[in-house]
């Protein structure tokens, strides 16, 4: 931290440290400034020229994006002159957009429509024809490109040069005829491309996977972590539930990056795209499946289990958080004093890594298992023993045993088991096999902690109500531990 | 009347290093590099130089504001800038192609002047001819061992008009889009490749030779009073003769139309715009204003790189404004949104006066946006835009009433 000074913001005196930029001075002292280019996480050009402050002693209105504070500077960001400068730079935005709001996905959270609201509210003048431009290209797998929108802040442009290394995107052409586009030959492709959509403060570039899906309005929001590796990033649930025809019946709309030390602003497209199975392929009944199946009650199911668990050899994942792993604990290790668990993570759950963000482990609490003493079994060795015949128990939770042994070869060591149990929130490739299958909620619809590979906590928080009679992994645990007792 | 760069202009071969060692050529940077550093740049403040590029910044204080090696070790590079582009302008290419020599003499000292080692002279991509004169004066000068101590390089611009303005110059020079900087830190602290570098052109450097030999009070006596020695102008439009003609700093408009030989066919003068397109015009009443920096910003106007053009009064001033905004937003190198967007607006604009379809609120918002693009921009084009349109509706409002009366 650098050295505090007093300066004055609309009159006010404010204390801040020497050298902050002032556009995010004065958003400490609760005064938002008008922006496009500036991104604290991509540097400020200054092309927007919309954060304009009023500097006294300045001959014009200054950007407050490349204004340091210093001792004595005076900002005003309420006068005439400003608003009038934002007014008309604003104007001047607009007016080669197309304004096709209601058939743009951007609209309800538009930087165009939130500060012509705020700051403009000017009566158009714009007779001319506007400037023709691209309207759909496919940038990449996840992101589509229209140029008209663009306000050509170039923050999609600074990501790619900037974050990700990548240059796909590139500014072309000049004057009013000058479009963002893919550079010719690549698409945009990389690992970390729906950021570009997060950043983009218009309907320029929009998300594939959403578009057209759902009106923005219509969301609700709950604060999250990416289960998609063990790097914890913050992230916020969109939810879509008060139209359910809307989002092809999907509860989860979109996935977007939320601040946190962990993440900074981004997250990958990994994480992002990840929950398109969400909602498919879950459990809702609590079910005995052999010898004849058979719905049962929660304390039915625990009563009739519980006795049965003896001798037990149980795989889970790190997709359960720290509360499953405790009762897991209390149940498996203290009570049942099972030696035999297997919980690391196999070719099933690694995948690639980089420098920037994503982790090789594609789950996100190995380390709440391993801060808990509990320590994984070989899944070569579990084979072998399912081979052998020495199995006569197997607890699965929230694993696809088809993605670590392959599917023929999993579906005939587990046929053997002569008590099989399933729990977790998806049915997978093997779930006809079980004689108990227990549903539990998906990490959407609980509330929990994750430790990441650092060991930071992120706590994460309830976006929807569980399927079914769906129950926590932890609530399942606790249940078969007390009628054990 | 006094020359200084042109008064050997009718030498056959002044282009050749002999002629111009003859005629007391490289003097000048010798008497430099006898000097210590600060005796140079002390002696070039004392002539009152001002950048002849169009910015009318003191050279000697550009020089100054160098950081010294102690305080910022590493390389520092001179540019020379004949990227000139400025429509109305064609005094360096003259001057380049007459006395190439004088360029780099003059560069050479401005190396010694800031201790760099490392010299480009950044041409405007058009000018071939210029460059292949440059590149056997470059040899020549190489040969005679005038390139020991600093090197020099040539280059060429794309076509961009903005790569003129010094910080997009060195953008394009580090092969980037030719989108300006945004000052501060200046270019003579963060440069060329992040390192300090002084950006001075053409016509500037010529000078410095010159000073050099004869001092600076010599130059500074013979100029106005804040602008020291002559100024170049290039001369075109509507002029019995134009082309490019020398006088001393603060010389009167009056003078200057009379070299020329007057307006052409003996018609009535409708402006003349002393400083190339983008500078707003001078009418028949502003005849005896002084031709220096201060003179023609006290008239409302810019001496910008002397690109003089005579406009008589068969010309309207609707076309003319929509031709140089035209030319505007072709340019615009499209980085700040309202030169982006405004230029083309206003030329759109403008364009549908021209074609009868005019309306009376189309004069009160031209004026508008052009008040909201001004002063809201990164760089001097951008200014421009938003003044060129405003400043023709101030001095010819009837051309402009009648054509919006049309719609």
């Amino acid at each position: 931290m650098g050295k505090l000074v007093k300066y004055r913001l609309n009159g006010r005196e404010v204390e801040a440290e020497e050298g902050r930029l002032v556009i995010d001075a004065a958003k400490d002292a609760g005064v938002e400034i008008a922006h496009y280019c500036y991104h604290p996480a991509l540097g400020n050009p200054g092309n927007c020229r919309l954060c304009v402050v009023e500097v006294a002693g300045a001959p014009k209105p200054m950007p407050s994006c490349r204004l340091p504070v210093k001792e004595g500077l005076d900002v005003r960001t309420d006068t005439d002159a400003v608003k009038r400068a934002q007014a008309g730079v604003l104007e001047l935005h607009l007016v080669n957009h197309p304004l096709d709001c209601p058939v743009c996905d951007q609209s309800g959270e538009c930087g165009l429509q939130d500060y012509y609201m705020k700051v403009g509210r000017y009566p158009s003048r714009a007779r001319e024809d506007k400037e023709h431009k691209g309207k759909r290209i496919e940038a990449g797998p996840h992101v589509m490109l229209d140029q008209e929108r663009c306000i050509l802040c170039t923050r999609c442009t600074r990501f790619v040069d900037q974050v990700t290394k990548t240059h796909e995107l590139g500014i072309f052409s000049r004057g009013h005829q000058e479009r963002v586009e893919v550079a010719p030959g690549m698409t945009l492709d990389n690992a970390y491309s729906g950021n570009v959509v997060d950043i983009c403060p218009v309907g320029a570039l929009t998300d594939r996977d959403f578009r057209y899906k759902v009106r923005v309005w219509y969301l609700d929001h709950a604060d999250s972590i990416c289960p998609g590796c063990s790097r914890g990033c913050g992230i916020s649930v969109h939810t879509s539930t008060k139209r359910p025809w809307h989002n092809e019946g999907r509860r989860v709309a979109r996935l977007k990056p939320r601040w946190s030390e962990v993440n900074g602003h981004w997250m990958c497209d990994d994480g992002r795209y990840g929950f398109a199975n969400l909602d498919t392929d879950r459990l809702g009944k609590v079910l005995r499946l052999r010898p004849e199946r058979v719905e049962l009650s929660w304390v039915d199911m625990a009563e009739e289990l519980a006795g049965r668990l003896d001798g037990v050899k149980v795989v889970a994942s790190g997709m359960l958080s720290n509360e499953d792993w405790a009762a897991f604990k209390a149940l498996f290790v203290d009570t049942l004093t099972v030696q035999d668990l297997y919980f690391s993570a196999e070719p099933d759950q690694i995948g690639a890594e980089d420098d920037l963000l994503r982790k090789k482990e594609k789950v996100p609490n190995l380390k709440g298992a391993e801060a808990l003493g509990l320590k994984s079994g070989s899944f070569d060795r579990l084979a072998e023993d399912l081979e052998a015949g020495k199995v006569r128990c197997l607890y699965v939770i929230e694993r696809d045993l088809a993605k670590v042994w392959g599917e023929a070869r999993a579906r005939a060591l587990l046929t053997q088991v002569p008590l099989l149990v399933f729990q977790g929130p998806n049915k997978g490739a093997l779930g006809d096999l079980a004689h108990y299958r227990l549903p539990a909620t998906a990490y959407v619809e609980e509330e929990g902690c994750f430790t990441n590979f650092e060991g930071n906590r992120r706590p994460y928080r309830k976006a929807l109500e569980p399927i079914g009679c769906a129950r926590p992994d932890w609530e399942i645990f606790k249940l078969l531990q007390e009628a054990r007792s | 009347m006094t020359k200084i760069l042109t008064k050997h202009f009718d030498e056959p071969k002044l282009h050749e290093l002999e002629t111009y060692r003859r005629l007391g050529g490289y003097q000048g940077l010798e008497k430099a590099l006898s000097m210590s550093r600060k005796d140079v740049t002390e002696e070039v403040k004392k002539s009152n130089l001002r950048g002849l590029g169009g910015a009318g910044f003191p050279t000697g204080g550009k020089w100054e504001t160098v950081p010294p090696e102690e305080k910022s070790p590493g390389p520092r590079y001179v540019v020379v800038n004949c990227d000139e582009s400025e429509p109305g302008c064609f005094k360096d290419r003259v001057l380049v192609a007459r006395a190439p020599h004088q360029v780099i003499e003059g560069a050479l000292i401005v190396a010694h002047a800031i201790d760099a080692h490392d010299a480009f002279i950044f041409v405007r991509g058009e000018y071939q001819n210029q460059y292949d004169i440059l590149e056997d004066a470059i040899r020549e000068a190489e040969s005679a061992g005038y390139l020991k101590r600093c090197g020099m390089k040539l280059m060429r611009g794309a076509g961009a008009y903005i790569s003129g303005l010094d910080t997009a110059l060195l953008e394009t020079m580090e092969g980037k889009k030719a989108w300006p900087r945004q000052p501060p830190p200046f270019p003579t602290v963060v440069g060329l490749m992040g390192r300090p570098t002084a950006v001075n052109n053409v016509e500037t450097v010529s000078m410095l030779p010159h000073i050099m030999v004869n001092g600076g009070d010599w130059f500074a006596k013979i100029g106005a009073p804040k602008s020291g020695g002559t100024v170049v102008f290039s001369i075109s439009g509507h002029v019995e003769k134009p082309g490019v003609y020398e006088f001393p700093m603060g010389v009167k408009l009056r003078e200057v139309l009379a070299a020329a030989g007057g307006v052409k066919g003996g018609r009535k003068l409708k402006c003349v715009i002393p400083g190339g397109a983008s500078m707003p015009p001078l009418v028949e009443k502003d005849l005896d204003v002084a031709l220096d920096f201060d003179g023609v910003r006290a008239a409302g106007t810019f001496l910008g790189a002397g690109g003089m053009i005579v406009l008589d009064e068969t010309a309207d001033a609707v076309a003319v404004a929509h031709n140089i905004e035209r030319f505007l937003a072709h340019e615009s190198c499209g980085q700040c949104t309202p030169c982006r967007e405004g230029s083309a607006w206003t030329e759109r604009i403008l364009g549908r006066l021209l074609d009868g379809k005019g309306t009376p609120d189309d004069l009160p918002n031209i004026q508008r946006v052009g008040e909201n693009i001004t002063g809201k921009v990164i760089c001097a084009l951008g200014d421009t835009v938003g003044v060129i349109t405003r400043a023709y509706l101030a001095k010819f409002p009837e051309d402009f009433k009648k054509r919006a009366a049309n719609g």
